[in-house]
């Protein structure tokens, strides 16, 4: 049928997207736009696929889910979008079944320890406004998408006082629209770490400096040796994960623990859609590695075939490093984030 | 009267004493003959006024000297007293003529207070002067007589003096006077450091001067450009180039016909260093080595023959590099190799020639271990410590710094170089080091520092921010993807580029440092430094 054709078309199209963008050096699209073009892909599927009950909509979008995941494993909104969904209609199907399950899902902490009343419901029977219930949801899932940066941008004034001085590693677009924010009302000093290999510090100083911020790059060697002088570091990450840790870019630790050691409050920008249900002990997801010639030419031909040489682009910061989380929101300590995560995702979709 | 013979002969042997001291005995002779005994104010007094014609007589011949050799601050202190003691002398010398004379001691006590009063006045006003003449706190030499714990008056180095624009007019002063030209400041400098040079590698020195030069010998002038440039970096290797080049300048210098070479080859010195400190400043280990040269060429005596005094001095500064670098090399390398076993996984940073050493050395007495080596940007300095080690066959893995807190568990131990330790405990290090200290510490792997003797510096520092060097701020810029983000740095004038060079590692991130001397721990440099001194 021409529809589903159309829609295998776009999901192929999507996940060759995916593929590409995460080989390159860094993201070649901010993970906003990935959550947002998952979402709307997951829209389309519930609007055009063929599907009569909520458990089959479920297993299609667990099926396209865990393909697109397996396309990108270091992509986390993907999966987080998906779970999201999931949790939807899930809600959905309750709302429509009757109270005394909406009842069950407001008892969150008994839901927690308990493995859950749903489990034994097959999500077998057929509601007719189903779907349009759930489009109608994952539509607000998506504006609630588009104005995530806006949110946190929004509180910036509420953490930066003037003439200070604020650190940050790497570019991350949250964080740029943050200090920005903070900039049209207060005077302060970035310094931005420039994050080798990649250096993308060095797009963010210029874009901070086009704002008219006061801006200085310094290599990545020099994080220790100027943080005496550092008020406040502000970073973005790629995920938050469950124990309220972080998976950032490479170096992110090292700063981390130059701030405890000064005791510099850290503070991480993190819309909602980057938290995931995932811990860092899963050795093989954890570390993403790109091509070794970032860090060691292939001019260096002579020595390079007898050395190891590893480019890593992620680095695990436990959450004992981290003060505070900004997310769209609101404020959260590092240790509240459990909660957030189970009023978010359902605990059996964890494992897709 | 056995007293008044003796002190009637002693007036007659200091007749060259000044005439108050002669005056002042026969009249001190004519009051003992009269039966009245000095009393112990007037004792005191004798006392003083006798140290002061001694001092007196050693100022005549000080004051011929000055021209040749640096007044250390005591000598000036005495000079202004001493210029003040003449009119107080006499006023002095005066008055025990009218005590002796007057027969009421109520009387001779009113004068003694007026003296004392006069004679603080007098060392107040001494204070005074000496203070505006020269711009060091004086307080503590001229009131503490020497002893071990004499406070060290430093002068502030002028490279850390860069937002004082008197500084900077007395440095381009001296220049002029050494005919060196003045290097220019390049871009916009973090005002953190506005205190410090900030240079660009494409405009060095040498395009200001003629060359062939005629003030400055050229080994010099090719030294001060292979420093400005780069091509010779290091603090080992920087020492030995300027230790090298000052030998070519012995071998070459010609005393001229009224000078001693004592003191005419060190003031032939001091343009060079100038010139080498504006190419590139002067590192610590350079330092001692300077102090060291001086300090044989003057103590060259005034009878010796130019040819043997240069045959010396060239077997001197040979030694020098044998026994402080080249000898203490093996021996930090025999120290350090039964801090190694089999199975080890070592971390070096960047590229010391020391580590290095170490490591060469180890693998050739046929242990088993493996190397991480972490480099940074931009020196990218690693690569070169990562060439020596896979030419001599050794295992290696390389990383840049920020992926330092992925490899650290797998490591057992860190090998880190130094540029200068600092007496509070400090290592001055290539900047990164500490970085690498702090996560080792997270980590807890053992940190071993291996230091020379001859880099122990009297400095003390806690931060890198108040002395430290900046390095071509374009060093930055990086072409990615056939696109330089910070190409028009200099054009945005909010953005600056900051390039440190050192930076400084608390001592409790350090574990052991090993020297020439043994294995240390970081607290004991000031020790170390003691020791030495007083061998010297």
């Amino acid at each position: 049928m021409p529809v589903e054709v159309a829609l295998s078309e776009r999901i192929e199209a999507f996940l060759a997207e995916l593929k590409r963008g995460g080989s390159g050096a860094g993201t070649l699209r901010g993970s906003g736009e990935t959550a947002r073009e998952t979402t709307a892909l997951l829209r389309r599927i519930t609007g055009q696929a063929q599907w009569s009950s909520a458990g089959d909509l479920m297993e299609i979008i667990r099926k396209e889910g865990r393909r697109m995941m397996a396309t990108q494993p270091s992509e986390t909104t993907v999966g987080n979008m998906v779970r999201r969904v999931l949790k939807i209609i899930r809600e959905e199907y309750a709302r429509l079944r009757g109270s005394s399950e909406v009842t069950d899902q407001q008892e969150s902490l008994h839901q927690l320890l308990t493995s859950g009343g749903l489990s034994e419901e097959n999500f077998g029977q057929h509601f007719k406004d189903l779907r349009a219930n759930v489009i109608e949801a994952i539509n607000e899932l998506l504006t609630e998408l588009e104005a995530t940066t806006d949110h946190i941008a929004m509180q910036a004034l509420e953490h930066i006082h003037s003439n200070e001085v604020i650190m940050t590693i790497g570019r991350s677009r949250t964080v740029e629209a943050f200090l920005k924010d903070a900039a049209l009302k207060r005077k302060f000093h970035v310094i931005v770490a420039e994050c080798a290999p990649f250096c993308q510090g060095h797009e963010m100083a210029t874009s901070l400096s086009e704002a008219g911020i006061e801006t200085t790059v310094i290599a990545d060697a020099a994080i220790f040796a100027v943080m005496s002088r550092v008020n406040k570091v502000i970073i973005g990450t790629q995920t938050v994960l469950a124990n309220g840790g972080l998976r950032a870019v490479n170096g992110t630790h090292t700063l981390a623990l130059a701030a405890r050691h000064h005791s510099t409050p850290l503070i991480v920008c993190a819309p909602m859609f980057k938290l995931s249900p995932q811990f860092h002990n899963e050795e093989d997801t954890f570390h993403k590695f790109v091509s070794p010639h970032e860090v060691l030419p292939f001019t260096e031909g002579e020595i390079l075939s007898k050395v190891n040489v590893y480019c890593p682009v992620f680095d695990y910061v436990p959450p004992e490093l981290i003060t505070l989380f900004i997310s769209n929101i609101g404020g959260n300590a590092p240790s509240y984030t459990y909660r957030l995560m189970s009023e978010l995702y359902h605990p059996e979709d964890h494992e897709l | 009267m056995a007293d008044a013979d003796e002190t009637s002969k002693q007036a007659e042997r200091n007749t060259n004493v000044g005439d108050g001291i002669a005056v002042k005995k026969q009249d001190i002779a004519r009051a003992k003959n009269e039966g009245k005994e000095l009393t112990k104010d007037e004792k005191q007094r004798l006392r003083k006024e006798k140290k002061q014609q001694k001092k007196n007589k050693k100022d005549d011949k000080g004051e011929s000297e000055h021209e040749n050799v640096p007044l250390p601050p005591s000598q000036a202190v005495v000079q202004c007293q001493s210029q003040k003691a003449p009119s107080v002398a006499p006023s002095l010398a005066l008055t025990p003529v009218s005590v002796c004379t007057s027969e009421k001691p109520a009387k001779s006590k009113a004068e003694q207070r007026a003296e004392r009063r006069a004679r603080q006045e007098a060392d107040r006003a001494a204070k005074g002067k000496k203070g505006e003449s020269a711009q060091q706190p004086p307080s503590g030499k001229s009131k503490a007589p020497p002893n071990e714990l004499q406070p060290v008056v430093k002068r502030l180095p002028e490279h850390v003096q860069v937002d004082d624009p008197a500084a900077v007019r007395k440095l381009a002063k001296k220049l002029e006077r050494q005919q060196i030209p003045v290097r220019s400041e390049y871009g916009y400098k973090v005002s953190l450091f506005s205190h410090l040079h900030q240079y660009s590698r494409k405009a060095p020195l040498t395009q200001q001067i003629s060359i062939p030069s005629t003030v400055i010998h050229p080994y010099i002038v090719r030294l001060g450009l292979q420093y400005s440039q780069g091509i010779v970096a290091g603090s080992n290797a920087r020492s030995i180039a300027l230790l090298h080049a000052f030998q070519k300048v012995i071998q070459d210098y010609k005393t001229p016909p009224n000078e001693e070479l004592s003191r005419d080859l060190v003031n032939k010195l001091k343009p060079y260093i100038s010139y080498l400190n504006q190419c590139r400043p002067l590192s610590a280990s350079m330092g001692n080595a300077i102090k060291y040269v001086k300090k044989e060429i003057s103590n060259i005596p005034c009878l010796c023959k130019e040819e043997e005094a240069k045959k010396q001095l060239l077997s001197c500064i040979d030694n020098y590099i044998k026994e402080k670098i080249t000898l203490a090399a093996t021996t930090i390398s025999a120290y350090a190799i039964e801090k190694i076993s089999n199975g080890d996984v070592i971390l070096v940073y960047g590229c010391s020639s020391l580590v290095n050493h170490i490591l060469c050395d180890a693998f050739d007495k046929k242990r088993k271990f493996s190397v991480i080596v972490v480099d940074s940007r931009p020196r990218l300095e690693g690569r070169e410590a990562l060439r020596r080690l896979v030419k001599k066959g050794i295992c290696c893995t390389y990383v840049l710094i920020s992926a330092v807190s992925y490899i650290l568990p797998e490591v057992s131990k860190v090998f880190l170089g130094a540029h200068a330790l600092l007496a509070n405990g400090y290592v001055m290090s290539r900047v990164g080091t500490s970085q690498i200290a702090l996560v080792a510490k997270a980590y807890n792997v053992p940190v071993l520092v291996c230091c020379e003797t001859y880099k122990f510096c009297e400095r003390v520092q806690t931060d890198s921010f108040v002395s430290n060097e900046l390095d071509d701020p374009d060093d930055l810029m990086v072409t990615r993807k056939g696109k330089i983000h910070l190409e028009n740095w200099q054009d945005i004038r909010q953005l600056g580029l900051l390039n440190l060079v050192y930076d400084v590692t608390p001592p409790d991130f350090v574990d052991l440092v090993i020297t020439d001397l043994g294995m240390i721990p970081c607290t004991s440099v000031p020790v170390v430094l003691r020791v030495k001194n007083v061998d010297q």
